[in-house]
Order: C-alpha cells, then structure tokens, then sequence
C-alpha cells in the first residue's frame, strides 16, 4: 500500500483509542496487583489457599501452605473440608488497585461503546474493520500470511486501509477479547451474579471467569506489544501523530 | 465523517453532564462520600450503577451440601489476641478474651440507634429466633473463594424485632476485633443477609468470627464482619474514621 492512498484516522477513532490505550495501561497495571494479592488460578466455583490450583504464578509470595496455622477438619468424613488460619501478612494493595481497576473498566466500557455505536452507524466497521467474505477463503488468508514471513515491514500508509490480518486482530480483540473480559468481570461480582446467575452458569464459575479473565489478559497484552512494535517499524512518529493529530 | 463527529460531542458532554449530577449526588448525607477522591467517585459510580440497574432482593446462588469446600481464616482470628487480630482494640480485645473463657455465656448483641426498642440479644435469644440456614460462596477481595453453609438469624427479623425508623439508611456492625463498617437498607433487609452462629453444622469457629458474624451474600468478604458486638441503625453514613474500611482507603461498596 502506497503512503499517499491512505486515508488517516477519523476523530472519533483518535478519541477513543487514547481513551482506550490510557484505560487499558490503567487496567492492566492494576489487575496485576490484584493478581499478585492471590496469585493462583483454578477451575470451577471454589479456589483458596486449601485447595489446589490450576496455576500458582511466581509473582508474589503470598502464597505459603506451610504457614497456614491451627488446622481444624469440619467433619470426620474422609476428605472432609477443613479451615485453618492465615495468620501472616501479604502484600496487599487491593484497595487503590480494585477501585482503579473498576474506574478504568467504566471509562473502557464508554469508549468501546462511543467505539462501536460510531462504527456501525457510519459503516466503519463493516466497510474498513471486520473482513469481508471473500477475504476470508482460506487461500487469501494463507497469502497474507505468507506476505508477513519472513516480515518485510517498512514505512507504510497511516489509517485505513488495514491489511487483512489487521482487520482479523482487530476484529478480534474489539468484538471477542474485550466483550469476553467484561463478561468474565462481571461474574466475578457477588452482586451482577446474584441478579444474572446465568453468567456462572456460561463460564461454569466464579474461578473459572477470573482464570478466563486472566488469559484473556494475557492475549490483549500479547496484542498490545505487537501493535507497538508494528507502531514503531512502520514510522513511530509518523504513525503518533496520526493516530493523535490525525494527520496523513 | 462530518455529521459522527458532531454527534460524539453531543454524547460526551450529554455524559459528562449526567455522570456530574451523578457525583454531586455523593455530597448528600445518605451516599457515601467521596472526598473529592477520583477512586472514590468510580466507586460510588459502580454503587449507584448497582442499585440502579440490578432488581433489588434477587438471590445469590445457593449451592449443595457437597459443595462445600475448605476454607482458610484470614483477617482477625482472634480479637483477644493482638498477634492475631488487623486492628486490635485495646477496649474491646480483653472483653472478648473474658467471654471466649466463659464460652459467651455472657455475650450480647446490642441494638441501638435510630430504632424504637433499642434492645440485646443473648446467643440463646438468637438461637430460639427462627433461623435460616444457607451454603454459600464466600468471594473474598484477593480473589480466592470457599463454599461454606451458614446458619443465623435474618438480620430483618432483628431490625423488625428493634423497630427501625423510617429515617432510617444504613445499619452499622461494631466489632471486637475494632473494625466498624456499614450497610445499606437494601442489603441490610436482603432475605440472605443473616447473622451466623453456625457454620457447616456447628458453633462458628472463633477463626470465623465467633459468637456472631454477618453474611452479606451480595456483596465480597470483608463486607460480613466477624466477631460482632453491636449494631447501630443511623440515618446517615458515617466513615467510621481510621476504624473504618473506607478512610483506610477500600471501597464502602463491595458488590464487585
């Protein structure tokens, strides 16, 4: 694609995506400490300190078994639940980082809805963001495929046209990765799941949401760094402006 | 790409003006307050949110008897022990001690504030009162979750049974372990918020907030105050100063 055929960036795309890059930064930095207050991941409704994990990530040390103190078994049945106490301190910083992370999920949830309320009424997404049919035959895909490998990436065109593979992470991250992240967020709340149980019933439990949560983290920040590195080789400054000033 | 650019503003200012009048409408006595800190206007966002769009008395799940899982004791296990407690109080840490040795024989709960019979309650009053029984997941704030059941009396049939006010807002839970923290009528009246003597079919362990503990389903863990001493009925919010979880810097609203 020549420089001179792109289009640039609308303003309501400029908006939101600032809107939407400092809201995510904010979520993902304090999701993090949320993280790190208990840094394990299970499946299903329960999940503590007493019962096993899918996932222990090494990012804090708050997780000590061996330290958990006066064990008391509820009833004599074999593998009958039992309680202990956690009495050692932990890192937490849940205070400032739940509340951050709740004010950023609202700033994010506004933007994506300016987003896509925009983008459907004046046709964006349907004309330059999700792909079309034909380019969605599995031949036109391998060869846009083909085209990143070994990857050739120089100055290119700001704005629009996307390429279709683009067209593809977008599509992703903004109609499945991000719609997935608030509803798992949501099933996280006792009070969203006491009016709408149905959302435990969907990802089959609170743990299983916040471990779905998790990884749906994980892919946008996979996204993200993509996204900058792509920002950077095809003309960094260039590519700011654009996004910010809406210059070609 | 004229005409969506002139409708965005329109929404933006339109928003910005609502969610204004939102935030000013923290400055009344009857919403927690805010502080003109930014964390605590998105929190009483979400609160405000939350009683606007979610149907009042809708029921947390309950789960089966086989569901019931381990669960650790964290936060004050012991108020009468200053190594074991997150906020030992002088005051009432030994008179917890006093009761714990006398099984708490001697234990009241009393109820006070904007009520027309302030009155006590000892554990065999609330015992012979008509009790639910529900199995429950506990959802604490650090992300880790148990399935315990729980046997207690309605907190509605005590505020019933003290006659709250019609003034009245929010109804105060005064623990041993020094931690005061409020909730509102709607969750205080919810037919799933109990006050605890029992959990998975014995006496609450003093690690779980023995004699009495407050279950608030709707809301996270550290919303169900342990080791409860006293309940005040008032017709405005109180922070409860540095006994309180909100000057500590935590959400007043723990829905989500």
């Amino acid at each position: 694609m020549s420089i001179s055929s792109s289009q640039g960036h609308s303003r309501w795309v400029r908006i939101c995506h600032w809107i939407a890059a400092a809201s995510f930064m904010a979520l993902a930095l304090s999701g993090f400490y949320i993280l790190m207050v208990h840094p394990r991941l299970y499946l299903g409704h329960v999940g503590n300190d007493l019962t096993p994990a899918l996932l222990t990530l090494p990012i804090s040390n708050n997780h000590r078994p061996d330290e958990l103190q006066n064990e008391v078994v509820f009833t004599e049945m074999p593998g009958a639940p039992v309680t202990a106490e956690r009495n050692f301190h932990i890192f937490n910083k849940n205070g400032w980082a739940r509340s951050l992370h709740f004010l950023a999920a609202w700033i994010l949830v506004g933007a994506g809805a300016i987003y896509l309320s925009f983008g459907v009424l004046s046709g964006h997404l349907k004309r330059h963001v999700l792909p079309r049919g034909r380019e969605l035959a599995p031949r036109s895909l391998l060869q846009d495929l083909r085209n990143h490998f070994p990857p050739r990436v120089g100055p290119a065109g700001v704005g629009l046209p996307y390429g279709l593979l683009q067209k593809l992470t977008y599509t992703i991250v903004v109609l499945v990765v991000l719609p997935l992240m608030v509803a798992t967020g949501l099933t996280m709340s006792p009070a969203v799941t006491a009016a709408y149980p149905i959302l435990l019933d969907v990802f089959s439990g609170y743990q299983t949401a916040r471990t779905i949560h998790f990884f749906g983290f994980t892919i946008l920040a996979l996204f993200l760094i993509v996204h900058v590195a792509m920002v950077i080789a095809t003309g960094f400054g260039r590519q700011l402006r654009a996004m910010t000033w809406g210059s070609k | 790409m004229k005409q969506p650019s002139r409708i965005l503003r329109r929404a933006f200012l339109t928003g910005m003006a609502s969610s204004a009048g939102l935030l000013l409408a923290g400055c009344s006595k009857t919403d927690p307050p805010t502080y003109g800190h930014v964390l605590r206007m998105g929190d009483l966002l979400t609160y405000k949110a939350h009683r606007l769009l979610l149907p009042a008395h809708s029921l947390a799940r309950e789960y089966d008897y086989a569901d019931i899982s381990s669960v650790p004791a964290i936060g004050t296990t012991n108020p009468g022990d200053p190594s074991r407690s997150n906020m030992f109080s002088k005051e009432h840490g030994p008179i917890y001690e006093r009761l714990l040795a006398d099984r708490f024989a001697d234990w009241r709960l009393q109820v006070e504030g904007s009520v027309a019979r302030p009155r006590t309650f000892s554990l065999d009053e609330l015992k012979s009162m008509p009790s639910r029984t529900q199995i429950t997941r506990h959802t604490c704030e650090q992300g880790w979750s148990a399935i315990s059941q729980w046997t207690g009396v309605p907190l509605r049939s005590i505020l019933e049974s003290a006659g709250v006010r019609s003034t009245a807002r929010f109804v105060q839970f005064h623990a041993y372990d020094g931690w005061i923290d409020s909730i509102d009528m709607l969750d205080a009246l919810h037919p799933q918020t109990i006050l605890a003597y029992g959990m998975n079919g014995r006496d609450l362990p003093i690690s779980h907030g023995a004699p009495l503990r407050a279950r608030v389903e709707t809301q996270l863990g550290y919303k169900s105050r342990k080791f409860l001493r006293r309940i005040v009925v008032t017709d405005h919010f109180d922070d409860h100063g540095r006994r309180g979880f909100i000057r500590n810097g935590w959400s007043w609203h723990a829905g989500i």
